[in-house]
């Protein structure tokens, strides 16, 4: 039981982290502005969804598990909005409203 | 289990530190400030691989950094929605 | 054994943030330069074992320091505000200074005896009494409380430096500048969905304190943001700096210090003592008055000095 909880959550920590470096690369490779956006958004989200997928099973507490999701839900709350926000500013700045 | 959540978190902080590159790299200041938001993120997920590597402490930590982490993006367009009054 | 893999980068880093910051060509690149330094030391802190400093340094960092910053730059680089670069003479002064403080930091950190001197036993024996479990908050609120209460006070002085930017004609007037008002945008989205999670956290962060890192700066300060955040988007508008209900908020937690302070004369040993048996509670009275504090002065701090018109 214990090892195939901890096979699960090296699994799925290991992809969290794969995503992290995926986005960084987006970032630093992608040749415009809103697509690096779009990569560093999509990917770090989902790479800590995955990486809180592999920690909730070794959460200590029923508390700690919970704010988990909360971090998660936050971080894809707080990061979907700050996408809109700095796209929106980019476009502004791209083509000026009359 | 301990090292390899202690790995994990030393790759994501390399990568995003890798990352700031576009700090100084740009071009436009939406890019230089795209470097700071993925350090939050990445800084986030250290801290809960640390946390689930036994200092539990550490998740009130990322969860003040979740929490705040849209600040600097709602910074960099408060300029521009200002409303100039007299 | 993967402790160095961690700690390597993150030393490297918080150099290489700091360079950047001096180095940037633009001023924004040295902005977000400064907000990564202060995320990476966040980190820092961490690995060093002092998870109170970190929460203040994420919070401070992310959500007052950087959002200051970030507006003031953006706002001085859209209007006719272009700062002049300083004279060379004057950034060779100042490089002069950094230069030497940084030798005489690292040369007190060489000379620190092996192991270094530590009050934390004799910490850990005397806080017994106050009932508290996190032995940075029996420092700050018990054995150095007259330090903790001036630094209180400092807060008060810091919104009246600000408020006395304001040019006489917007005396009266509200914190910060105006904002557009997009009632269906993602700023408003937001200015409507974080605040309720957020206040419950901040109380969380101040309440937690007695026993775990987290404590009233670090609550009061995720409050400020909670409280600021509908400015920003337009939704509400802070009160008037003449509102006297705004600045009772803002001195009340050096006011309750006072009080509890002196009224150790009567009824405990002196000045700032507590009488046996009422420490826990008294503490958790003072705090309570300094997390509104915090949490008022600092998004005055945050919006800035007064412009918009009161409502």
């Amino acid at each position: 039981m214990s090892l195939l909880v901890s096979i699960f959550a090296a699994i799925a920590v290991l992809a969290g982290t794969f995503f992290f470096i995926a986005g960084t690369l987006g970032l630093l490779r992608f040749g415009d502005t809103l697509s690096r956006v779009h990569a560093l958004t999509k990917a770090d989200n989902l790479g800590l969804g995955l990486i809180v997928l592999g920690l909730l099973p070794l959460a200590d507490s029923i508390t700690d598990a919970l704010k988990l999701v909360v971090i998660w839900a936050l971080v894809l709350l707080g990061g979907t909005t700050a996408a809109q926000l700095v796209a929106g500013a980019v476009r502004r700045e791209q083509d000026p409203p009359p | 289990m301990a090292e390899v959540l202690t790995g994990a978190a030393a790759l994501i902080m390399l990568s995003a530190l890798v990352g700031l590159a576009r700090v100084l790299r740009g071009p436009t200041r939406a890019d230089r400030l795209l470097a700071a938001q993925l350090l939050s993120t990445a800084g986030i997920g250290t801290l809960l691989l640390l946390a689930a590597a036994g200092r539990p402490a550490l998740i009130d930590v990322a969860l003040i950094l979740a929490l705040v982490g849209a600040f600097a993006s709602v910074a960099f367009v408060m300029a521009s929605r200002m409303i100039d009054r007299r | 054994m993967t402790a160095w893999l961690l700690d390597l980068p993150l030393a490297l880093g918080l150099f290489g943030a700091g360079a950047a910051t001096l180095v940037a060509r633009s001023l924004f690149g040295a902005v977000l330069g400064f907000i990564s330094t202060g995320l990476i030391a966040a980190l820092v802190w961490v690995r060093l074992e002092a998870p109170d400093v970190a929460l203040t340094e994420a919070v401070i960092g992310a959500a007052a320091t950087s959002v200051i910053i970030l507006y003031v730059a953006s706002r001085i680089s859209n209007g006719a505000l272009a700062p002049a670069p300083p004279p060379i003479a004057q950034r060779l002064l100042a490089a002069t200074f950094s230069v030497l403080l940084a030798a005489l930091l690292a040369h007190a950190l060489h000379t620190l005896p092996n192991p270094a001197p530590s009050l934390a036993a004799p910490i850990l024996e005397t806080m017994a009494p106050t009932g508290l479990g996190n032995p940075v908050t029996a420092v700050l609120m018990a054995q150095r409380a007259l330090d903790t209460l001036l630094e209180s006070a400092v807060l008060v002085f810091a919104v009246f430096a600000i408020w006395s930017m304001a040019p006489e004609r917007r005396w009266g007037r509200a914190p910060g500048p105006a904002f557009v008002a997009e009632p269906h945008g993602p700023l408003a989205f937001l200015a409507r969905v974080l605040p309720p999670i957020g206040i419950v956290i901040g109380i969380y962060i101040a309440w937690v304190g007695a026993d775990a890192p987290g404590g009233k700066f670090q609550g009061g300060a995720v409050l400020a943001a909670m409280w600021v955040l509908p400015w920003i988007a337009g939704l509400t508008a802070p009160p008037s700096i003449s509102d006297m209900r705004l600045r009772l908020a803002i001195a009340a937690g050096p006011l309750v210090f006072l009080i509890v302070g002196l009224a150790g004369f009567a009824w405990a040993e002196g000045f700032l003592a507590y009488p046996p048996g009422f420490a826990k509670p008294l503490i958790l009275l003072i705090e309570t008055a300094m997390t509104l504090s915090v949490a008022a002065a600092l998004a005055c701090m945050i919006a800035g000095p007064p412009e918009r018109r009161a409502p």
